[in-house]
């Protein structure tokens, strides 16, 4: 049940915010995530924001992943 | 890239089987990864020496036969209404009746996506009661306390919530401190960790030498989280590393733990097959005690045995596969099931018997 889904923001309205899932879009609180803005990637659980996904961070984790299995055979 | 981990995986795994003396015993703490390495099929890759175990991060899987009991009392009161997530539905109660059958004599139960959605439809409907049954862990109790704190700010009097939350770090020294555990390593659900971050695992590593990964929930995630582990076991070096750190910042989120100290304070839960644990769970704080449906409605709690011959309690310790269970695919089906591993969605049974192996 500790599912979260990632999504964009799209919009910003006071403590809310629409965020686009893959063209499925729907309103999300922000309360948990104060600092979120429009354009960020967060986490969604239950309607909530409850993170920002770092872009920086989740370019860096598909880097690792490549390097660490670069000897792929393919 | 997955043929490559997993190649990895055979090497580190052998390597961490030395360090061992056999099988290198790691257990998935959260149902959500059980689900995830299921549906992958990666049980069948798993080199022989590795044993992947659910661990009790399972929320409708660990709330006690009492708790479930009050809920469906709660169900039974005439002009309530019932919401809650749907994994709740299906849980029978020690009477063998479940939300579900409840709803079906007449009582008025709601599935909902979200905690919010509670409170418009209490604000929609000021002469009935609304309960919103909070199980859940850290990933959960925070949105919760939003909502409650929404409902407070709007003044809502006929809105309330069970909190059954339970706490993860306990659950995880209770494992660690019986003495015939032998889990080496965790892999420590993502999104708890995107709310408390890191440093609540630290006890872990070193007062139990245990490895930790907070981890994904992509296959490639789960397989490096995984081979991250072993190679803290075959090196001798247990710490908390976090393989997920583009959701899982050090610290967590602060505004979520804020509004859980506002909300919420430490109490006793009850687990199920484990029975009370102190300050495993969080209960409603004074501020918000007037939400508590438990004492609005005046519920009293009894202990409640478990379902006769269910294994849920023993898997969910990591201390049997679901197929040990007698009842496993036969009297307990995911459209029949008798304990919650088998009736929740992301219980060990429920993907053990949809996925297979």
């Amino acid at each position: 049940m500790c599912v979260a889904v990632p999504g964009k923001i799209t919009t910003v309205t006071e403590n809310n915010a629409e965020v686009d899932f893959c063209g499925v879009r729907r309103s999300v609180s922000l309360d948990l995530v104060p600092s979120a803005k429009k354009n960020d990637y967060v986490l969604v659980h239950a309607g909530f924001a409850i993170q920002v996904l770092g872009s920086e961070e989740a370019e860096e984790t598909l880097r690792l992943f490549r390097e660490i299995y670069a000897n792929e055979k393919r | 890239m997955a043929s490559a981990a997993l190649s990895e995986m055979e090497r580190l795994a052998a390597a961490a089987s030395a360090k061992t003396g056999g099988a290198v015993n790691l257990m998935e703490v959260c149902g959500t990864h059980t689900m995830a390495i299921a549906a992958a099929g990666m049980r069948r890759l798993f080199p022989k020496p590795l044993r992947m175990h659910s661990g009790p991060g399972c929320p409708v899987c660990v709330t006690s036969q009492g708790d479930i009991d009050i809920v469906l009392a709660l169900a039974e009161i005439p002009g309530v209404i019932i919401t809650t997530f749907g994994d709740m539905l299906k849980v029978k109660g020690s009477s063998g009746l479940d939300l579900n059958s409840l709803r079906a004599g007449g009582a008025d139960v709601r599935v909902v996506y979200s905690p919010l959605d509670a409170v418009e439809l209490a604000a929609a409907e000021p002469g009935r009661e609304v309960v919103f049954i909070g199980v859940g862990f850290e990933t959960t109790a925070p949105v919760i306390g939003a909502a409650l704190a929404r409902a407070k700010k709007r003044g809502l009097k006929n809105f309330s919530v069970t909190a059954f939350f339970k706490l993860v770090p306990p659950a995880l020294e209770l494992l660690l401190s019986d003495p015939s555990n032998r889990i080496s390593g965790f892999m420590l659900p993502g999104h708890v960790s995107a709310i408390i971050g890191l440093q609540p695992y630290r006890f872990v590593t070193r007062k139990y030498g245990v490895a930790c990964v907070v981890t994904g929930f992509e296959p490639l995630d789960i397989l490096t989280g995984i081979n991250m582990l072993l190679r803290q076991i075959s090196s001798g070096k247990p710490e908390v590393q976090d393989e997920y750190f583009r959701a899982v910042p050090e610290g967590g989120n602060p505004a979520a733990l804020q509004v859980m100290r506002e909300v919420f304070s430490p109490s006793a839960a009850s687990w199920r097959a484990i029975g009370t644990l102190p300050g495993s769970g969080l209960a409603l704080s004074r501020a918000y005690a007037g939400f508590d449906a438990v004492k609005r409605f005046k519920i009293k709690r009894a202990e409640a045995p478990e379902p006769k011959g269910c294994l849920c309690g023993q898997i969910l310790l990591g201390k049997n596969l679901p197929p040990d269970c007698k009842l496993f695919g036969r009297a307990c089906t995911p459209s029949s099931a008798v304990g919650p591993c088998m009736v929740s969605s992301e219980g060990a049974c429920a993907a053990w018997f949809k996925y297979g192996s």
